[in-house]
């Protein structure tokens, strides 16, 4: 699995997403994880909530602090990971995969121009290109 | 941050610790190793098999001479008069109001001699307490910055302590304490004198060994070497409080402090009541009349409770979360709080203010975890 898959956009704050369609999908990244450490708890918005670009949409909280999940993109929650929920763990095991947090239904597919690409996000986090893969 | 570096202090197993990969940050005034692979991860190496910590940042007093243990029983408010040679015992050091300003383990090393350990961040604060208080026959010997301390803690601790000292440590009993050399191991390359003790701040079997500096190093060394085999793993403050929490030891600055009385933060029991000592009246006078308030363990739903997070009943706040995390060994968002005493009863239900939300909280009992026996 590479650290900073190619196929997703970035934030800043170090949350990726994955559009697919007018769906996207949100979750936070391999570097986000490695400092937060043991994620034991996370909260969600409900299915019908809305999130706003760059605002908190909800917590997740490692063993040592509690920290806030920013919206890398604007939308309407069609889903939130109920396993994720139930099993915090997998924000740590699989950020890209099962550990992800909650699908979108995009206000407007503009605001992905305003997210960092793979390469952009890597410089971010100070890693070199080709670097990530682990 | 770059400012803050040239007051830090840092152990003899800095190096190690960087060697291991660890996240280091600032305690106490020390850079000291939070975690190396994870706090949970290394939260179940305790439990399950051995794990060895560095608290070289901990404080260690020496007192030598007849008045000597006098002295520490007029400070300290459990039994140290009554301390046999080669034992141990927790208690505070207490003030004139009663309220705490350490908590301490005292350890009868020989006839005349006692070692205090005392928390890193109080070092200063406790030798001018203890020189305010000294009879002039003891001699007094702060030795915290020459002082290192490698606790090996958990089920297989023992049997790897036991293969690398000169005389075995399994007979040592809960809160003994002994003077051993440390050979190494298998060839006895070192002779390093230590004073172990079976102490520990884990809820687990355990061991604190106390070394000069300049052996720390090579004692670190030996006992992760030597506990390869049985899954010993370098452990962090962080996996050091969850399980401290779980087995419901107080943490000094969090659920202990210059502003509470032993009765209510539930250590009543170290306080030998039946002696004099600093504090002895008014904490006599407490318990009489009961506190007002008093610690309680708390199961949290619905998120983790942090220091400082409020405490609730039908919305109204009535007390302070002091520490609070999630345990990994019980499984469950643990926390101990500051309640009303009629509140503190098992099985109350209160609710904890997390991000604005009272969220379910209920009185359990405590420790959180008991080691199987």
């Amino acid at each position: 699995m590479s650290t900073v898959p190619d196929d997703l956009k970035y934030s800043k704050e170090h949350e990726w997403v994955r559009a697919d369609g007018d769906v996207a999908t949100i979750g936070i990244t391999h570097f986000a994880q490695e400092q937060l450490g043991d994620v034991v708890f996370v909260e969600l918005p409900e299915k019908g909530a809305t999130v706003r670009q760059f605002s908190s949409l909800g917590v997740v909280e490692s063993v040592k602090a509690a920290s806030d999940i920013y919206a890398p993109i604007s939308g309407e929650v069609v889903e939130r990971n109920m396993k994720v929920i139930e099993k915090p763990e997998l924000v740590n095991s699989v950020p890209y995969g099962d550990g992800w947090l909650i699908k979108v239904r995009l206000a407007d597919k503009g605001e992905l121009t305003q997210l960092l690409s793979s390469a952009d996000y890597r410089s971010h986090i100070g890693e070199t290109a080709g670097a990530g893969g682990d | 941050m770059a400012t803050e570096a040239p007051t830090m202090r840092r152990t003899p197993l800095f190096d190690k610790h960087a060697e291991l990969g660890a996240k280091m940050v600032a305690f106490a005034g020390y850079e000291m190793p939070i975690q190396y692979e994870g706090i949970v991860a290394e939260h179940r190496e305790v439990r399950g098999q051995a794990g060895l910590f560095d608290l070289s940042h901990m404080g260690e007093f020496f007192f030598k001479g007849r008045g000597a243990g006098a002295t520490i029983d007029r400070l300290v408010s459990s039994d140290i008069a009554g301390l046999a040679v080669g034992q141990a015992r927790y208690g505070l050091l207490t003030n004139e109001r009663a309220t705490i300003v350490d908590d301490v383990i005292v350890y009868r090393i020989s006839d005349g001699e006692y070692m205090m350990v005392v928390n890193a961040a109080n070092i200063a604060k406790d030798r001018a307490h203890v020189l305010a208080h000294l009879d002039q026959d003891v001699a007094f010997d702060d030795r915290s910055y020459t002082t290192s301390l490698v606790a090996i803690q958990g089920p297989r601790a023992a049997e790897i302590l036991d293969s690398q000292v000169g005389s075995s440590v399994q007979d040592l009993p809960s809160f003994g304490v002994a003077r051993r050399h440390i050979l190494g191991h298998p060839d006895r390359h070192l002779v390093v004198n230590a004073t172990v003790a079976r102490t520990g701040y884990t809820g687990e079997d355990g061991f604190e060994v106390f070394v000069a500096n300049a052996d720390a190093a090579r004692v670190w060394d030996a006992l992760l070497a030597a506990g390869a085999e049985h899954g010993i793993k370098p452990i962090g403050l962080g996996a050091r409080d969850t399980l401290r929490l779980e087995a419901r030891f107080s943490l000094y600055g969090n659920d202990i402090d210059e502003t509470t009385d032993p009765i209510e933060a539930g250590l009543g029991w170290t306080c030998k009541l039946d002696k004099e000592f600093t504090g002895r009246d008014v904490i006599a006078a407490k318990k009489a009349e009961g506190p007002k308030r008093k610690i309680a363990g708390l199961v949290v739903e619905g998120g983790v409770a942090r220091h400082g997070h409020e405490v609730t009943q039908n919305g109204q706040v009535v007390g302070h979360v002091t520490s609070g995390t999630y345990g990994p060994t019980v499984e469950k968002n643990i926390a101990l709080a500051y309640v009303p005493t009629p509140l503190s009863k098992v099985g109350t239900a209160l609710g904890v203010r997390i991000r604005g939300k009272d969220v379910p909280a209920t009185v359990v009992k405590t420790p959180f975890y008991r080691r199987p026996e």
